[in-house]
């Protein structure tokens, strides 16, 4: 879960860490208003939920309070890979005498988290090593003073910035630990002529399965955007998911759309991978990216078989699935027969490709073959049913 | 070599639905379980099996050396400091689900305990006729089709394509030594440099096979100590999800399978595995050309 700059902000302040004063605002007007009580050159940020957006045009800066509602007007009137820019920060623009970086995020080597302080601050940081202090600690300890000092030495930092980075560096390894992140960036990180320091921006990432322990920490930051795909779901992925929702048991229904005609139920997780690619590599156009597995029910199964079918264009549907342990593949087969006859064609014209070994696979085969459907056993590979699949979708346009 | 056959086992979480299921497969096909526990339901039995409160009550009645983490997510840290506290020397975690911090917190402390960790979020493994531990392979007689005695071992990032891999061998007459389900998780306990370090003592095994996938940094790891040490197995690997590396931020299937800024990509993990002598196979029939 990643939150946007003003709810990471606001997440961050609460751990002693200081940022510029800043206003989030959704008309122009308002961002005049906030721009002429903050006083002075302000800085103008789409609130959106990734990184890159300086880059992407979506920090401006203005020197007055009429400049300030142009630019908030402009930004948000637009959309930023796809999602379309709601609301803007008004924050003021401060004088700085360098750029830092520090972030807190899991090394999985070490398999600690792990403190980040760099020197080659700014949206282009490079963590190159000479101009990067990192240490793991304990994750049930925090980091230690004299760990967090000695990032902020390596660096050649003195003074009040030496203890202003170190202290800094521990406020962030607490909140890391406190919210279940996966990732905290302070980036750019400024130095003032008073060796004091100051966020200009922040990014929190929560870590989705840890979100149950993390619910009342988080209320206070307002609405969280749930970006799976880094862009706004489409309606199909948006139906998959109420129906998967509509049952607990098994998943049928994270689907993720793509441009292609050949309609996928794959699973598990790992072979779901392996067959999505060897329908590209034999030279197929997957119409989505739908994974089953945990054994879902029928009635699951035929609702996402339906809405798989429904996209325009789509005439075809392969079922590939790993050797299953625990799936049982009679209900799969069951589901997909009913799902293709909901929409009132016949399974033999659709189903490409079925292929679930394992777990019940005679009563799947006896299912398919009532169907008219050829059951594919263990002995034809994923690797065979991928072609399979985009060799007899071709016959049949 | 892990799962000593005669290494008596318990189960965590022994009650649930899957647990009861897993507990008859594992007696049927080899597995010594002894004991297990659910709290709150000391005194009953899952097929003859005895089930106590807390692992405290069971060490006064068995020797577990081994046990099964089969609880919800939000137990799994306690669960497992619970066997830690009682000198449990190997340690599966099924369990799907369990936030990072607690999975790391586990990792740290079971180190100091000198006991290895399996997942979280593995089904298992297997040796093949000898003993099985978690549910990998699923009911009796699909174990039996899909695994076969022999001499590769295969290490999976992900449970089914365990399975499957096992499977595909057997099919073409390659038997295995163990099959591990390592865990679909970006940090889990023995990772695939670790279990190559212990098979390169042991006898019964020659070649493995890996399963990599998309996030993480296992595979890459895995090159970088192969490049540094030179191993006596013959080692392969397929990874699957080379469409991922062009969506980058987008999850698919495991909870590891995620590209950040480039990180974590599949051509990445291929070329350091290549540069570090490992066959790796372009499509997974492939990788019959490496074991032949």
């Amino acid at each position: 879960m990643r939150l946007v700059e003003h709810q990471s902000r606001k997440l961050l302040s609460g751990y002693g860490i200081a940022f510029t004063d800043s206003v989030v605002v959704s008309t122009a007007a308002e961002a005049a208003a906030a721009a002429r009580r903050i006083g002075g050159p302000v800085m103008v940020k789409a609130q959106v939920p990734f990184g890159g957006r300086a880059k992407a045009g979506a920090v401006r800066s203005a020197e007055t309070a009429e400049a300030a509602a142009g630019e908030a007007e402009q930004l948000l009137g637009t959309d930023l890979r796809g999602v379309p820019v709601t609301s803007v920060s008004v924050e003021s623009k401060v004088r700085f005498s360098r750029e830092l970086y520090a972030g807190i995020a899991w090394d999985t080597t070490d398999k600690l988290p792990v403190a980040l302080l760099s020197t080659g601050g700014g949206i282009d940081v490079e963590l190159s090593d000479e101009h990067v202090a990192r240490q793991t600690f304990d994750p049930s300890l925090g980091l230690a003073v004299g760990d967090s000092r000695g990032m902020a030495a390596k660096l050649g930092l003195g003074g009040r910035t030496l203890e202003a980075a170190a202290s800094l560096l521990e406020q962030l390894a607490n909140a890391f630990l406190e919210t279940d992140a996966v990732l905290i960036e302070i980036n750019p990180l400024v130095e003032q002529t008073d060796g004091e320091l100051l966020g200009l921006d922040a990014h929190v990432e929560i870590e989705d399965d840890a979100m149950y322990r993390q619910q009342e920490r988080l209320a206070p930051l307002g609405e969280l955007a749930s970006t799976n795909t880094g862009r706004p779901p489409t309606p199909l992925e948006l139906e998959a998911a109420r129906i998967d929702a509509m049952d607990h048991r098994g998943v049928a229904g994270r689907v993720v759309e793509f441009d292609g005609n050949l309609a996928l139920l794959i699973g598990g997780g790992g072979a779901s991978l392996t067959v999505f690619d060897a329908i590209l590599d034999h030279g197929g156009k997957p119409a989505n990216y739908c994974e089953v597995g945990g054994n879902p029910t029928p009635e699951k199964v035929a609702a996402v078989t339906e809405l798989l079918l429904s996209k325009p264009g789509v005439s075809n549907l392969a079922v590939v699935m790993n050797v299953v342990n625990n799936t049982r593949a009679d209900d799969i087969a069951a589901g997909v027969v009913a799902g293709v006859r909901q929409t009132g064609q016949e399974p033999a014209d659709v189903i490409s490709v079925f292929r679930v070994p394992g777990n019940r696979e005679q009563e799947a085969h006896d299912i398919l073959t009532a169907a008219g459907v050829p059951f594919c056993g263990r002995e034809a590979s994923l690797d065979e049913c991928a072609r399979l699949a985009v060799q007899r979708g071709d016959h049949a346009t | 070599m892990l799962l000593d056959p005669q290494a008596e086992i318990m189960v965590q979480g022994i009650t649930g639905r899957e647990a009861r299921a897993m507990v008859a497969d594992m007696l049927e096909y080899g597995g010594n379980i002894v004991a297990g526990v659910t709290p709150g339901k000391g005194g009953q039995e899952v097929q003859g099996i005895p089930v106590y409160d807390s692992v405290a009550q069971l060490k006064a009645n068995h020797a577990p050396t081994v046990t099964i983490v089969s609880v919800p997510a939000r137990a799994v840290l306690e669960a497992t400091r619970e066997a830690l506290a009682q000198g449990i020397e190997l340690c599966l975690i099924m369990s799907e689900r369990v936030p990072r911090l607690d999975t790391c917190k586990i990792i740290a402390e079971a180190k100091q305990a000198g006991c290895t960790i399996v997942g979280p979020n593995s089904l298992g493994l297997i040796r093949p006729h000898i003993a099985k531990l978690g549910t990998i392979g699923g009911r009796i007689d699909n174990v039996q089709r899909s695994f076969l005695p022999g001499r590769t071992a295969v290490l999976s990032r992900s449970g089914g394509m365990t399975t499957e891999i096992a499977s595909f061998l057997t099919t073409h007459g390659i038997g295995q030594s163990i099959a591990v389900g390592v865990g679909g998780d970006t940090i889990i306990g023995a990772t695939f440099t670790e279990l190559i370090t212990m098979l390169e003592d042991d006898e019964s095994t020659d070649a493995v096979v890996i399963y990599g996938e998309p996030g993480g940094t296992a595979e890459e790891e895995l090159a970088s100590y192969l490049s540094a040490c030179r191993s006596r197995l013959r080692i392969n690997a397929f990874l699957s999800g080379r469409f991922v590396d062009d969506l980058e931020g987008v999850r698919f299937g495991h909870a590891a399978v995620i590209v950040e800024g480039g990180r974590g990509s599949v051509r990445g993990k291929k070329q350091a595995l290549r540069d570090a002598g490992v066959f790796v196979a372009d499509r997974f029939d492939d990788l019959l050309q490496g074991l032949s």
